[in-house]
């Protein structure tokens, strides 16, 4: 008998609405007087239309809604450079104790000692672990890092009576990277990349003179590879006065292996949301702390959590400094579930999820080598991209793949990054998956690989177990609808 | 191989201009934007905007690529094609018709010369640009 | 072995013997040995769970938090109720564990309840558009900034003296690089000098007037007038709001304000000493492709059914990278979906509760504290839940005195404005009762005699 699945459900909240319905129960007003110390000239003249809605409507909908993603907890999810490991669960009951989750950010610094240590002594690990001499828990996400950064580098030329006015950034790179470079005020110039992912040191040394002021550069790099002659382009970089930066996305692949300080890295920041398991929460929020060495210090983001005897405190006094990237002082939530995470490992387990790590991705590359061609000859890092140019010329492209892995029960690897790589699939496993679920990922994209020669439209089709097909995306923008109209 | 008309002039960057009178009408070619696919927004210059030959003058975009536009010919903006913001289909649909999208009047005459001709662009294209 | 990771050392040995390498160390073969770590990290040992809960509940203890103190610190974070069904919802690991929803089919949970956030942040703050979310208040005002001197190609932006300063600061930080000028016009009275303001938007190089309302001090701004100011010079108005009081107070958009900003944090987002929090952004429809951020849309699927993708994507650095709108990737989903399921949770009705008792319990505050010999009111203008405090004693003594009583007493507005030196900023939500008001009113009459 054909089995036909119940259709997918399909409310926004404001379709659940009912005029009068509450989901709330707040105190009665205890104090007398009524608000009208608020003159009608302020007031809003039409109230707002919000759903009105049940505490149980709420609870169904959002829980039918979540049941319509795909997460880490429910399936694996090899989004390339983006470490999509497992997040502790106690990392969640230690942020939500109530002297962290319910403590106001302008409480005096007295009030508020447990959270300035923590975020002394995490401002001290994560200078340990990248080999920095300080560190700034204050950026909100890898971008904002890298705002931070580069904002310091500019200041710190600036200091010396210098003016370069260039970033050279590889064509591997991440859109933030020359995103957050322009913002800072300087032109980005592209160099390029040998086939592998690794920097021409030949067209680097070509570009590298006194108009510019810093290279930024991901390392292990966005093929997934270890730049083996990075200690040379760091000198180089230092012998024309020129910074080196390194975005920290791939931290994951060398805890307590190697260190960017110890590398030449100037600065570099890390996602917290990445190698240190905080959620990645449906797109955020992230943590993205900035590390520097010394020669930085004086530009660093205000306040610096100083430790004065044993009192900890807030330090506003730094005039050299570049400003601030956010209200407060950094996503704290964040930190302490950071913190948690790398008291829970050590300096052995941090090693090891590293090695995992690597091995996991060594794994999938070999597993995948006969069905797709690899974009850079092993072994890789923490991460191996493969090109689908192979499958493409049956029609079947690295979006085709990715939507019929969905099929499948996995979430997609990050596709059509990096741009110097036709077709790419780019694979991070991490270390927290076991080799059962890599086995079953490898299977079904040799499956795949199967599909698009012997039954392409079966990859063309896919996915149809999701709860919508495909989506219109040229509708989308060629007629933007952002919000219910009812 | 992608419509190339004869009668027209091309730039490296895939724009077509056509002589019309004393003025220029100037798209987008077949080829760019089959390259894009479905275009789905167009930035163009208000008419009295000056351009000057390979700057840019305007942007094209599908739903995952942006494009510079790029002047073939220095001059003034005499009209641009006010249909396209409100459908930006008819550059996939009609790109050397309907889906023009500026007219400059000429400042430096001699540039129509160093366009390629549609032979040239032809061949350019051949080579795998 | 460790609890978060996957692979046996049997298992380890199977997958170095599929690869065909002898062991991990082979695989870190392209690292040189003079690149190595020579040593193991030097960092405390791993702490098993239980040593781990007992150390961190020891560090949180150190901490006065809002369960034990009566809060009326404000400045920019509010101790608002969070109704306890919103962490429940956002802990299901199907939110909570994605990313980004690239892959638009296996992420509709995640889409849906964007869409749902940009619709209630375009409906609180009158605006055409919201984006998916910024930082916090302060990085959006920041985009604000700079999308104005994008849309109007102007370089200059004057910001109320009642903007937040922390806001300022984080403005001025973003702006340094573009160039952007900051120039502040004065507030003597608590709200926007209007005939300073006038002078000082100039009709060729300024982009934006930003106001926030209410201010930092707690005071209204007349958003309609700075509207009229800033369009007659053709610049943009920008306006910091919190959506919290928006059940009360008129949406920006209806009173002339082109861009929207804010701080979320009110609306379902705990205060979590400061972060993460919720940046707020909506604006009218004509600025679309110019705002930063992610967008959620709607459309159809193959079989015409709806769904919703990320679109107008363009904009942003993963497409446009040194041209992109804004240097955005990772934003606050969880905080979005925390607000959306606050207002959700609290509907029309609720929020309009939410405004009017802080309003109310404000007022009651401000009568009983200013009722004190020797405090009062530090500006004459209209306030909303928060007020600056005149004391006859140093605000950081009264803070210290009132700490030992289980009082966090306000801000002490020095570090912000020398010339404030005597006063206190004072917050006032819906969850401080009469009695918690009363004693504080009694604890700073003793603290100040």
């Amino acid at each position: 008998m054909a089995h036909k699945a119940a259709p997918a459900y399909d409310k926004l909240v404001f379709e659940l609405s009912s005029p009068g319905r509450q989901g709330y129960a707040l105190p009665a007003n205890d104090v007398p007087g009524a608000a009208d110390g608020v003159p009608a000239k302020y007031r809003r003249t039409i109230p707002a239309a919000l759903p009105e809605v049940s505490e149980f409507d709420v609870v169904r909908h959002y829980s039918r809604l979540s049941r319509m993603n795909y997460g880490v907890d429910t399936h694996f999810y090899p989004l390339g450079s983006c470490t999509m490991k497992y997040n502790p669960k106690l990392n969640e009951d230690m942020a939500r104790l109530p002297g962290f989750i319910a403590l106001h950010p302008l409480a005096p610094d007295a009030a508020s000692q447990g959270a300035l240590t923590l975020m002394y002594e995490l401002g001290r690990m994560l200078s340990e672990i990248a080999g920095m001499d300080a560190v700034s828990l204050q950026p909100a996400a890898g971008a904002q890092g890298e705002l931070a950064g580069v904002l310091m580098i500019r200041a710190y030329h600036a200091s010396r009576g210098e003016k370069r006015t260039k970033v050279l950034i590889p064509d591997s790179a991440h859109g933030t990277n020359p995103a957050s470079t322009a913002l800072a005020g300087y032109e980005v110039i592209e160099v390029k990349s040998t086939r592998d992912g690794e920097v021409e040191i030949d067209d680097l040394a070509r570009h590298l003179d006194e108009t510019v002021a810093a290279f930024m550069i991901t390392v292990p790099n966005t093929l997934g590879n270890f730049e083996p002659r990075i200690i040379e382009i760091t000198n180089l970089c230092h012998s024309k006065g020129v910074q080196v930066y390194m975005d920290g996305a791939n931290l994951n692949a060398i805890l307590g292996i190697a260190r960017p300080g110890d590398l030449g890295f100037d600065v570099c920041h890390f996602n917290l949301h990445k190698t240190f398991t905080t959620p990645h929460g449906g797109g955020g929020p992230g943590a993205g702390p900035v590390g520097i060495k010394a020669h930085l210090e004086p530009f660093l983001p205000t306040p610096v959590v100083v430790k004065n005897g044993e009192v900890y405190a807030l330090d506003w006094k730094r005039p050299k400094s570049i400003g601030k990237l956010q209200a407060f002082w950094g996503n704290f939530g964040m930190l302490v579930r950071a913190y948690t995470y790398i008291r829970t490992m050590g300096p052995d387990g941090l090693r090891a999820v590293s090695d995992n790590a690597v091995l996991n991705a060594n794994y999938v590359m070999k597993r995948l080598e006969q069905d797709y061609d690899l974009a850079a000859p092993g072994p890789c890092m923490h991460e191996c991209v493969v090109s689908a140019r192979r499958q493409k010329k049956h029609g079947v492209t690295a979006m085709d793949i990715a939507k019929r892995l969905l099929d499948l029960g996995f979430y997609a690897p990050s596709t059509y990054f990096p741009l110097i790589v036709e077709e790419a699939l780019m694979i991070e496993p991490t270390e927290t998956e076991s080799k059962q679920t890599l086995d079953a990922f490898c299977d079904a994209m040799i499956q795949i690989a199967r599909e698009a020669e012997r039954a392409p439209d079966l990859v063309h089709e896919a996915p149809v177990t999701t709860p919508v097909r495909r989506l219109d995306q040229t509708k989308a923008a060629r007629e933007p609808d952002l919000k219910w109209t009812g | 191989m992608a419509n190339v008309p004869a009668d027209l002039r091309y730039t490296k960057d895939h724009e077509w201009a056509k002589p019309e009178g004393e003025r220029y009408r100037v798209g987008i070619t077949a080829y760019a934007q089959e390259q894009l696919g479905d275009v789905v927004f167009v930035e163009l210059p208000k008419v009295g905007a000056k351009v000057t030959a390979k700057q840019s003058f305007g942007v094209v975009e599908s739903v995952k690529a942006v494009s510079d536009l790029f002047a073939p010919l220095s001059g003034e903006i005499v009209e641009v094609n006010g249909e396209l913001p409100g459908a930006p289909q008819v550059v996939n649909q009609d790109p050397y018709g309907q889906g023009w999208m500026i007219a400059i009047a000429p400042s430096k005459a001699d540039e129509w010369k160093e366009l390629l001709t549609a032979a040239q662009y032809e061949q350019f294209l051949t080579e795998g640009h | 072995m460790q609890r978060y990771l996957a692979n046996t050392p049997a298992e380890q040995r199977a997958m170095l013997d599929t690869i065909g390498a002898p062991s991990i160390e082979a695989l870190l073969a392209r690292i040189p040995a003079k690149a190595r770590l020579p040593r193991a990290l030097d960092l405390p040992a791993a702490a098993a769970e239980l040593e781990l809960i007992r150390e961190m509940r020891a560090l949180a203890a150190a901490n006065a938090d809002v369960n034990g103190y009566a809060c009326f610190l404000g400045g920019g974070s509010y101790d608002h109720f969070v109704p306890g069904v919103i962490n429940h919802m956002i802990l299901r690991g199907e939110f909570f564990t994605a990313y980004t929803p690239y892959q638009p089919e296996a992420s509709q949970g995640t889409l849906r309840t964007i869409y749902e956030y940009q619709t209630m942040m375009a409906e609180l703050t009158g605006m055409d558009v919201a984006n998916a979310s910024i930082y916090d208040g302060a990085s959006s005002l920041a985009e604000a900034a700079l999308m104005a001197a994008a849309v109007t190609g102007r370089s200059d932006v004057v910001l109320a003296a009642g903007v937040n300063p922390l806001y300022r600061r984080v403005t001025q930080t973003y702006c340094d690089g573009p160039r952007i000028k900051l120039r502040t016009v004065a507030a003597p009275d608590g709200t926007i000098d209007l005939d300073a303001a006038r002078k000082l938007v100039d009709g060729t190089k300024t982009a934006a007037l930003v106001i926030q309302t209410p201010n930092f001090y707690g005071c209204l701004e007349d958003i309609a007038a700075a509207a009229e100011i800033a369009h007659a010079a053709g610049a943009l108005l920008v306006v910091a709001a919190d959506p919290v009081n928006l059940g009360v107070l008129e949406a920006p958009g209806r009173l002339g304000a082109d861009i929207v900003v804010g701080e979320g944090q009110g609306i379902g987002v705990p205060m979590s000493f400061g972060g993460p929090s919720l940046g707020v952004f909506a604006a009218k429809k004509a600025l679309v492709r110019r705002m930063p951020g992610r967008l959620v849309g709607a459309t159809v699927d193959l079989d015409g059914q709806r769904g919703f993708v990320l679109t107008l994507q363009t904009r942003e650095q993963h497409i446009r990278r040194a041209k992109a709108t804004s240097n955005i990737c990772t934003n606050v989903a969880l905080c979005a979906l925390m607000a959306t399921i606050y207002v959700a949770t609290m509907g029309t009705q609720g929020l309009i509760e939410v405004g009017e008792q802080s309003a109310a319990k404000a007022r009651y505050a401000a009568d009983r504290l200013t009722s004190i010999p020797g405090v009062s009111l530090r500006f004459p203008a209209p306030f909303f839940k928060e007020f600056a405090l005149k004391l006859p004693v140093s605000p950081d003594r009264v803070v210290g005195k009132l700490l030992k009583q289980r009082i966090l007493a306000g801000v002490p507005l020095k570090r912000f404005d020398r010339a404030l030196g005597d006063c206190l900023l004072v917050a006032v939500t819906e969850k401080r009762t009469r009695a918690e008001i009363d004693a504080f009113a009694d604890a700073l009459r003793k603290a100040v005699a």
